[in-house]
């Protein structure tokens, strides 16, 4: 038993020949193993990639070229043209729809992550009154949808259809993101805490000052999954505004791109005369639709694992 | 969930004080109670009260009268549901016909990506295409289902290359024979590469000894993949399972809404669709209603089958009691 000598780490860097037999326990890949997999990936990130590239290269390209492709353009080879996105913020339906989009989100995630936190930072408070009913009540929540219809009534008996409240009261507050924060609230040392309240700190001090500042990165993912949300929400906004001049982008998107009804110059705010073709104009619109999450995807991606998983593991 | 007593002394000093009366408690706890508040009230408000409208299927609902004045017709609106409609009953058979297909090919594929990614040697590579994959999980369906159009449409990417060489266009978009495989290919563009998440932080959990062993036992590295890897993504996969059955009859709502008109209902209506378009667009509200509350009772009992079936199986499953 204990006189057995101790076994040698197999993890223990290797010795001999210069490259390794074995990694992390499997068999070193043999080069058609490797060719394989380097072509699936190859093919499964172009297809990610390739559309994209379309996209903002047709939006940039010249009328002539687009006209010659017949639509798409992969690569602009004869110079950029910005007119498409000078027509886009001409000041008609679509800069209206982008400060709509714009304003939606910004005040939806404020409010969001202000009520996700704080009810995640009260749940996280075990022993407290209440604390054990109000933490079902959440739970349950995820196990069923109350239905189109039943919501619907209720926005319409709280006198939000047709305000743009409607798109972000409803569904302002996710009983999943709030499971998420108050999972990663309840990872907290105890005795930070314990420290606090005897140095006289109130509730809110100790949410305002220790809570929140630890929780950074899973504040910055749920906060991203709340902006995204908001900036793609399309249903809420198609059934609860009727009025087209508060739509939001998504729905600016589905009327003028997916189910191509042409831009007037009227529209757009611009004489007819110096209109871009409408490919170009669909494209810079869903150009623009997508650059907001490109800009904060970057700065959020590394957090994404721990914003999922306390939600997934622990939840 | 619950840590054990023990670990945390604050926990435990909470049980000792539990046998303050609840004024007292009530006294010490309200800054905790005030923060709790307002996310409360929304999900109670919209989770919790939406609950009461369900009561709209036993009626002969006016949205001019409301709940209060509507005449109740007992089981009435429940008829569709009984009688065979058909425009029901192909409701019924598209949203499983996509439930099967989404089990069946969209579920396995993160896995197969997942297991792909975890193999390679470079983390830089792998981060790399994590990143790329990931991104369109972030798209709206507008976005996507318009992305879609321009690359495979009648005057699309695809088509125009087509064409330029010599050959005949594909007719994928608009074609109601092909929709399904539309749907298939949207669903898996946009949200493989997201579902590889947990299963890569489950793989980089297996011990690395069962590798190593089985290593030292000469197994391939294909043998590896069947005997250590997807064994021990079992728990994850069996979880999942568990959670998508729960929502197996909720089949891609806003992607359909927005390709229906250029496909027609008979390919592409499923059951939301049904109540959306029969409810709030028709105005038969009772009736749409009753297709719900039977869609969401159905959904609820097959979660609770599913994890109880998991527990028969000896796995975890979404919840113990």
């Amino acid at each position: 038993m204990t006189t057995l000598a101790p076994v040698k780490p197999s993890t223990a860097p290797p010795t001999g020949p210069r490259r390794q037999a074995v990694i992390d326990g499997m068999p070193r890949p043999g080069m058609p193993e490797r060719i394989v997999k380097g072509i699936f990936l190859t093919v499964i990130s172009a297809l990610v990639v390739v559309p994209f590239v379309a996209v903002i290269s047709t939006s940039l390209a010249t009328p002539e070229e687009v006209n010659r492709a017949g639509g798409f353009v992969l690569f602009p080879k004869h110079g950029i043209d910005l007119s498409a996105y000078r027509s886009i913020f001409a000041g008609g339906t679509v800069t209206q729809a982008l400060l709509v989009s714009g304003f939606v989100t910004v005040v939806g995630t404020t409010i969001s992550l202000v009520l996700t936190c704080t009810l995640g930072w009260a749940l996280s408070r075990r022993g407290t009154l209440g604390n054990k009913p109000l933490l079902m009540l959440v739970l349950v929540s995820l196990l069923f949808n109350p239905g189109l219809i039943p919501t619907y009534l209720v926005v319409q008996q709280f006198g939000l259809l047709d305000s743009l409240w409607s798109v972000i009261v409803p569904t302002c507050v996710s009983a999943f993101n709030v499971i998420v924060v108050r999972s990663f609230f309840t990872g907290l040392p105890a005795e930070i805490l314990d420290a606090a309240r005897v140095d006289g700190a109130s509730e809110w001090k100790m949410f305002r000052h220790i809570g929140l500042p630890l929780s950074k990165a899973v504040v910055a993912v749920v906060g991203l999954f709340y902006g995204v949300g908001y900036w793609n929400s399309f249903f809420s906004a198609l059934l609860y505004l009727n009025d087209s001049a508060k739509w939001p982008l998504q729905l600016v998107l589905r009327t003028y791109v997916v189910n191509g009804v042409e831009l007037g110059g009227q529209d757009l705010g611009i004489g007819s005369e110096s209109l871009p073709p409408q490919t170009t104009i669909q494209m810079a619109i869903l150009m623009i639709s997508v650059v907001p999450i490109l800009c904060v995807y970057p700065f959020i991606q590394r957090h994404f694992a721990k914003g999922v998983l306390t939600g997934a593991v622990k939840g | 969930m619950e840590h054990t007593a023990s670990e945390r002394p604050a926990a435990r000093g909470a049980r000792r004080r539990r046998s303050l009366s609840f004024g007292a408690r009530l006294l010490r706890d309200y800054p905790v109670l005030v923060l709790a508040i307002p996310g409360m009230l929304i999900i109670l408000a919209f989770q919790y009260y939406p609950l009461y409208g369900n009561v709209i299927a036993f009626q002969d609902f006016q949205p001019y009268l409301g709940i209060g004045k509507s005449l109740w017709n007992g089981v009435q609106n429940f008829a569709v549901v009984g009688n065979g409609d058909p425009e029901f009953l192909n409701a019924v058979k598209n949203t499983l016909i996509l439930t099967l297909i989404q089990t069946v090919i969209v579920f396995p594929a993160p896995i197969v990506v997942a297991i792909t990614l975890h193999t390679l040697l470079s983390n830089r590579l792998r981060q790399l295409v994590q990143s790329i994959l990931y991104l369109p999980h972030f798209m709206s369906w507008v976005i996507v289902v318009a992305i879609f159009q321009q690359v495979l449409g009648g005057t699309g990417m695809i088509n125009n290359w087509l064409r330029s060489h010599g050959l005949d266009p594909v007719h994928i978009i608009g074609n109601a024979e092909a929709f399904r495989a539309l749907l298939t290919s949207q669903v898996m563009w946009k949200d493989t590469g997201w579902a590889t998440i947990l299963f890569l932080a489950v793989l980089s959990q297996i011990d690395r000894s069962l590798y190593e062993a089985s290593a030292v036992d000469g197994s391939s590295r294909w043998q590896q993949i069947l005997h250590v890897t997807l064994p021990g993504l079992r728990p994850i996969i069996i979880l999942l399972l568990i959670l998508k059955l729960g929502d197996s009859l909720s089949v891609g709502f806003e992607q359909i809404i927005l390709q229906q008109p250029a496909v027609g209902t008979e390919a592409s209506e499923v059951l939301d669709t049904y109540v959306y378009n029969n409810g709030i667009l028709g105005g038969a509200w009772g009736v749409s209603a009753a297709v719900g509350l039977v869609k969401g009772l159905i959904g609820l009992a097959l979660v609770l089958a599913a994890n109880k079936l998991a527990h028969r199986l000896g796995e975890e499953g979404i919840y113990r009691g």
